[in-house]
């Protein structure tokens, strides 16, 4: 990889940290940018004690998880598209496999397998170290909200024809 | 993820605050009950925006699922013998947004089993014949050995 390119990476990271970093709900939950690639995306969402929905078992709130998943799938459909364009979560479902380890990071991944004018669909799982032996999957749609061109562009990742 | 404190809550109070619950303080919910149905109450507040001026669907799903437990929770036949309530699948439609204003949700029990219970729990803001999102949760309950 070139210097250059490793720069481009860079910054469109940056970019990508801020605007998560920006996001309201996602603050007071505890959730933050991992690592994203051309059609997918990971948040992470360290320990801590409003994701609880249980303090005397340890119990990480579903509801959490579900934010964690909704918004990395979010995020996935944001980088196939390569803009910051308004979508609105159509629908999703999650199903809850097992109980996350005591105080363990969450770490969401989702995939944006299919997009159409209108629609996305996305597919992930949440994990806690090991994406084999997963917390819990996630299936959704996600719709477009308004005109693509509304909110830019976003900084193109590295060896993308889109920075010419 | 059942709480005792939460189902002595929903026992002996009309009106309250779900602080028991880490997750529900942070949403500052509160609920609000009679004889027929537990509602619940999550304040606007900008820790819950996602996009600019609407609520995060998580925020959503998360209302949404607290209250199906409360719904399951006040459905048990004993406040002091509770099993431990878990989610096991829940699926939501977001049919509107969520504008930055208080929003309210309640759940029916569709079905109550010994350990699957199957629930439906609406959110609305300004008209309740109107929801902004709806989920299905199907709920497993896990009882003590003893029982």
């Amino acid at each position: 990889m070139t210097r250059g390119a490793d720069d481009a990476a860079a910054r469109q990271k940056r970019f990508l940290q801020r605007f998560l970093d920006s996001v309201p709900h996602l603050k007071l939950i505890g959730i933050g940018y991992r690592d994203h690639g051309k059609d997918w995306a990971e948040l992470e969402m360290p320990f801590a004690e409003q994701q609880l929905a249980d303090p005397d078992y340890g119990i990480i709130a579903s509801g959490a998880i579900f934010t964690l998943l909704d918004n990395c799938a979010g995020f996935a459909v944001l980088v196939v598209r390569g803009e910051m364009i308004p979508y609105a979560t159509l629908d999703m479902r999650v199903d809850y496999l097992r109980a996350p380890a005591a105080k363990a990071t969450v770490i969401g991944h989702a995939e944006c397998y299919r997009i159409t004018r209108q629609i996305a669909f996305v597919r992930g799982l949440a994990h806690d170290g090991d994406p084999a032996n997963p917390i819990a999957n996630m299936a959704g749609t996600f719709m477009f909200t308004a005109r693509a061109d509304a909110m830019g562009m976003f900084p193109a990742p590295a060896g993308s024809e889109a920075a010419a | 993820m059942t709480s005792l404190a939460l189902a002595a809550a929903l026992r002996d109070e009309r009106h309250g605050r779900l602080d028991m619950l880490p997750y529900a303080r942070a949403l500052d919910l509160h609920f609000d009950q009679d004889d027929s149905e537990v509602r619940l109450i999550m304040p606007f507040a900008i820790g819950l925006v996602g996009a600019p001026g609407r609520i995060h669907g998580g925020a959503l799903a998360g209302l949404l699922e607290i209250a199906g437990l409360a719904a399951v929770i006040v459905a048990q036949a004993d406040a002091d013998q509770l099993p431990r309530i878990r989610p096991v699948t829940v699926t939501v439609d977001f049919m509107r947004e969520g504008s930055p204003i208080d929003t309210h949700a309640a759940a029916t029990v569709t079905r109550l089993g010994r350990r699957i219970v199957n629930v439906s729990s609406l959110a609305w803001q300004y008209d309740r014949s109107r929801p902004i999102a709806a989920a299905n949760i199907n709920f497993l309950l896990d009882w003590p050995e003893a029982t």
